[in-house]
């Protein structure tokens, strides 16, 4: 029994031991100390576990450019979004030296820095996001981001105590757990959203021809009116504890920050998939984009130019109620006309929650609607 | 004073034949070149061959520990 192989080879993991870590806490203040956000401190323990395996670290420019114009590693391998440490000062950091990078004052990892360089926002944000408009929220974020770049490996110290431990896995819980239960083919579903009845039919329909599903909501910094962390876990919760089988079925989140860069997100997103253990991946109609800055079928279309990525893309339609059919259909299974149609509308269904309602049991379980009800406040302000 | 950049394209032979085949065949598909196409079926099968290859698998310790945690988490009973 075996599940898929982590991207690049095999999983990494960056994490010292105790007794190593032990140590480099007792010498901790004689490194030069780079404080990073919680949001970077995430991505530290992403490589640490392996989620961004084959990558033992921050990338060096050499790798940054290959990964803008190539969309692949030095190595060859597939790699589209840049994973990048910012810095506003350098004074006094060296190549050569290793530093320690603390989140609120607690060492979270060394960095062996191997290359110092500047971060080219224009070419970073033409590359990846496909424009320079600084209406799109990943170029207003790289116009935020410190000049300078630091590259080189990184040895994480310690995991910061978070919210959500219970439903927190990396990659190598995920594939003992596969293994454990016996799955060899699994789907991962990536999302930002609790779930309404267009979601639970895609996941279905792909679970349908595989061993299990592996439910993997993406926890992160958030837009004010997106749906609370709290809320989307309880709403996944509740539904799957009553409309899908526990033998077939895991939940559990992943901390990481959404870029917006539509179909390079969507390999990025596949490949942390795949290192969880994953063989199949559901891209959706506009995966991972904003505004109207990417075609709804680009981050389908993508996947083709990569016949080296290891993880079977599933390009899914979108599902909608037909009054017709008088069930959930998409565009391959009905035959009627859009004016049957009703579609399920995440604005909709925000707005049916911002005036105090539930909405109809046609769009989402009354189950899931009564727990996000349930909570005083489901919207980031 | 710039270092010389690497060169990012190197070049392979195949026979004439071979390429003028497939020189017809990409006609109308997505393939822009006879480099495309075998760099994209070279990666392909390059990737399978990874893909059968076995990776190492996780210590025993590794898994007992996991399994621990997994059973207090409630994802295995
Ligand atoms: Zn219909």
């Amino acid at each position: 029994m075996k599940v898929n192989q982590a991207h690049g080879g095999g999983l990494v993991s960056r994490i010292l031991s105790e007794k190593a870590s032990n140590k480099l806490k007792e010498q901790v203040s004689e490194f030069q100390d780079i404080a990073i956000s919680s949001s970077m401190a995430d991505i530290v323990q992403n490589v640490g576990h392996g989620v961004l395996s084959p990558l033992i670290g921050f990338m060096t420019k050499e790798e940054v450019d290959n990964v803008l114009d190539d969309m692949r590693l030095l190595s060859d391998t597939p790699w589209t979004i840049p994973i990048l440490l910012d810095v506003d000062q350098t004074s006094g950091i060296s190549i050569g030296d290793e530093v320690v990078l603390s989140l609120d004052g607690i060492p979270a990892a060394t960095l062996s820095i191997e290359d110092i360089f500047t971060l080219n926002r224009r070419k970073f944000s033409q590359q990846v996001f496909g424009t320079q408009d600084s209406e799109h929220p990943g170029v207003a974020r790289v116009h935020t981001m410190g000049k300078t770049l630091l590259g080189g490996k990184l040895s994480v110290i310690s995991s910061p105590p978070t919210n959500f431990a219970e439903v927190t896995l990396y990659p190598l819980d995920t594939r003992i757990l596969f293994k454990t239960k016996g799955w060899q083919t699994i789907v991962a579903f990536q999302t930002r959203n609790p779930p309404h009845l267009g979601h639970e039919y895609v996941e279905k329909t792909a679970l349908t021809f595989v061993d299990g599903i592996f439910i993997n909501p993406l926890i992160g910094p958030k837009k004010p009116g997106d749906f609370r962390d709290e809320v989307i876990l309880d709403a996944y919760r509740a539904l799957m504890k009553t409309y899908f089988l526990r033998e077939n079925s895991v939940l559990s989140i992943l901390r990481s920050p959404m870029y917006y860069a539509g179909p390079r997100e969507a390999i990025h997103h596949a490949i942390m998939r795949k290192n969880f253990g994953c063989t199949h991946f559901i891209v959706g109609r506009d995966h991972a984009g904003v505004g109207i800055f990417y075609h709804p079928f680009a981050a389908q279309e993508i996947f083709s130019q990569f016949p080296d990525i290891g993880i079977t893309s599933l390009p899914f339609k979108s599902f909608f109620y037909c009054t017709k059919c008088r069930s959930i259909a998409n565009d391959k299974t009905c035959p009627h006309p859009t004016s049957d149609h009703v579609n399920f509308s995440g604005t909709e269904i925000r707005r049916h929650f911002k005036e105090g309602r539930i909405p109809p049991e046609s769009l989402m379980r009354r189950e899931v609607a009564e727990v996000i009800a349930s909570h005083p406040e489901p919207f980031v302000k | 004073m710039c270092p010389k950049p690497k060169r990012k394209y190197t070049t392979v032979s195949i026979p004439r034949t071979l390429f003028t085949k497939i020189k017809a065949r990409i006609e109308d598909t997505g393939f822009s070149s006879v480099s495309d196409y075998v760099t994209y079926v070279l990666r392909e099968i390059f990737a399978e061959e990874v893909q059968q290859s076995t990776e190492k698998a996780f210590s025993s310790e590794d898994e007992k520990r996991v399994k621990e945690r997994l059973r207090a988490l409630g994802y295995l009973d």
